[in-house]
């Protein structure tokens, strides 16, 4: 696995969405947490569309969206998903693949 | 159909006619409007046809649009399936009657579950599906699966709650189905039951005696009457699902006294004058005793008289009938000619009972006869359980007198002398009037004998008839007056001294 390959910013950006819920505290809470997680391990690298699925319910339609939070991975293909507020960094780092070939190795994490 | 009910008094909650046929009447209107019925059963009991259809028929006969939130199978399939019901969902689609939610589950997964979560995405995306297409009807199908996609019960739960209270503030009234693991135990697995707690209908698919047997119970509504217990229902290409509303009808029969002739006037006499108008006739024998004959002199009659005649056959084919009838001097094909008769003949085997009996129905409404014969019932007897048999004669029978239609039905005795049958057993309670042809062995010779065991609402002879029978049909001549135990099946003739005696046993001291 190529950890690094010393400029990392040439690998393509990491693009998400984030489907929520209005503005409820669930919904800032998944943001807040995704923010954190990606600018300590994608910076400067991925890109974040935030969907409210109350105003644009037909994108919801066609990603096929049930629970919110949901997060989607959009690039690289092919794409992941995570559900929930985001609070657990374990599985929101597992299962978007941060570790590895899309993301950097943080140093702090085990 | 309108709500015949003892609860007129009471503001009932108000029903919205679902137009699925036979529901709406054990349903007695409809499903309570504005609301969230559970509808749940077994694998293969049909839940996702009546969810389907519920929408269907609102789109075709009442005019009112649908939304099908579909959480197993993807709602391509569902357009695919629905199609052998002849229901052209993609058309209604495109016209805006109609419109999926896909929430089955997508290519991969949902991915792990990272923090709280609810079901927010599909609440919306129904809200969304319900404006556009203005729907008054929403069908989900089926949550077992939303609870296999997310560990977290306790949140889907919750969520499904939210979203049933959601759609009742929508002012639509929903379906959503469930899955049970029994036919007989919990209502729903994941505890479903919980949130959808009003109004639960159960579909059956139970195996009995070899057959499946699908049935309906409107388990509860809350604050609004309905049938009570198990209704038959089938399945038909074309139409969907069909509840048979036996003891429904049953209760709103009325009886005539108006005489018809049987085709044969000694058998008038026997029976006090003739049949009534609209009772059902049993006549049971052996083989070969003559119901069938007597049903061609049943018929013929009806013709003479310028009546509609109508005739199942189940045991012989048109040229069989046609030719019996003939040897009897009864010309079934002049009379066919005429419009006055129609022979309709199919054998037992060749579909379910309850499928028979709306082929009955549909035939005795498209030909509006005022006679009747079935011949033999005992024929379908075969093809089904006891309990499946005795409902399809009910329902049969209600059907027929609700039409004010005389009908005459066979039933063959497995023995020869004597007769136990298990037919008469199930449904001599249910017919107006029982016919017994027997043979007689006497002095080792076979004759015939025949008596009217039962005339509802009217004296009749209690002799034992002997009859012949020839070229131009059945005659019935005196009584056996000196044999006993014709009907047990053990003729004996009495001596001259016995028959002394038996004279002085009640003579006055």
């Amino acid at each position: 696995m190529a950890e690094r390959d010393g400029e990392g910013a040439l690998r393509p950006p990491v693009v998400l969405q984030l489907f929520v819920t209005g503005q409820t505290p669930r919904s800032l809470r998944a943001l807040a947490n995704l923010r954190r997680i990606c600018d300590a391990r994608l910076p400067g690298r991925y890109e974040l569309r935030v969907v409210d699925v109350l105003e644009r319910p037909q994108v919801a339609e066609e990603a096929r969206v049930l629970a919110t939070p949901t997060l989607i991975r959009l690039s690289p293909q092919p794409s992941r998903r995570v559900i929930g507020d985001l609070s657990d960094e374990r599985r929101v780092v597992d299962g978007l693949e941060l570790d590895g070939a899309v993301g950097t190795t943080h140093p702090s994490f085990p | 159909m309108t709500a015949p009910g003892p609860t007129a008094a009471l503001p009932a909650i108000p029903k919205l006619a679902t137009g699925i046929a036979g529901f709406d009447f054990i349903a007695q209107g409809g499903l309570p409007a504005g609301r969230t019925t559970l509808v749940s059963g077994t694998a293969g009991s049909a839940k996702t046809v009546f969810a389907a259809q519920f929408l269907a028929e609102g789109v075709r006969r009442h005019g009112d649009s649908g939304v099908f939130v579909t959480f197993e199978e993807a709602a391509d399939d569902i357009r695919r399936n629905m199609e052998s019901l002849h229901w052209p969902i993609a058309a209604w689609e495109a016209a805006g009657r109609w419109a999926f939610v896909d929430a089955s589950p997508v290519a991969g997964d949902d991915g792990p579950i990272a923090g709280d979560f609810d079901l927010g995405g599909l609440l919306a995306r129904i809200e969304n599906a319900v404006r556009r297409t203005g729907a008054r009807r929403v069908s989900l199908d089926s949550v077992a699966t939303v609870f296999a996609r997310f560990a977290d019960h306790a949140t889907v739960r919750a969520e499904l709650l939210r979203i049933t209270q959601a759609l009742r503030t929508m002012g639509v009234t929903s379906v959503i189905t469930a899955e049970r693991t029994q036919e007989y135990g919990d209502i729903a697995r994941f505890g479903v039951e919980e949130f959808v707690t009003d109004n639960v209908v159960i579909l059956r698919n139970v195996l009995e005696g070899e057959r499946r047997r699908r049935t309906i119970e409107i388990l509860k509504f809350r604050g609004a009457p309905h049938g009570k217990g198990e209704y038959p229902f089938t399945i038909i290409p074309g139409e969907g699902l069909v509840v048979i509303p036996l003891s429904a009808i049953e209760l709103q029969q009325h009886s005539s006294d108006v005489r018809i002739t049987s085709g044969n006037p000694e058998l008038d006499r026997m029976c006090g004058g003739g049949f009534f108008r609209d009772s059902i006739i049993l006549v049971s024998g052996a083989t070969g005793t003559g119901k069938t004959l007597m049903t061609a002199e049943f018929l013929n009659a009806g013709v003479a008289s310028g009546e509609r005649c109508l005739v199942f056959a189940f045991e012989e084919s048109r040229e069989q009938l046609m030719r019996n009838a003939r040897g009897w001097g009864v010309d079934f094909r002049s009379a066919e000619a005429a419009g006055l008769l129609r022979l309709s003949c199919e054998y037992p085997e060749v579909m379910g009972l309850e499928d028979h009996l709306i082929r009955l129905k549909s035939e005795i409404d498209a030909f509006a006869p005022q006679r009747i014969a079935v011949d033999s019932l005992s024929a379908l007897e075969r093809i089904s359980s006891p309990r499946g048999f005795r409902e399809f004669v009910i329902g049969l029978t209600s059907f027929v007198k609700h039409r004010q239609v005389a009908g005459l039905f066979t039933s063959t005795t497995p023995s020869l002398l004597g007769g136990d049958s298990v037919t008469d057993a199930h449904i001599s309670s249910i017919t107006d009037s029982i016919i017994l042809l027997r043979y007689v062995e006497i002095f080792g010779e076979m004759r015939r004998g025949a008596t009217v065991l039962k005339m509802r609402g009217s004296m009749h002879e209690k002799q034992i008839r002997e009859f012949t029978i020839d070229g131009t049909g059945m005659h019935i001549g005196r009584a056996f007056s000196n044999v006993q135990g014709i009907l047990a099946g053990r003729p004996r003739q009495l001596s001259a001294s016995e028959l002394d005696r038996l004279g002085t046993l009640f003579a006055d001291e």
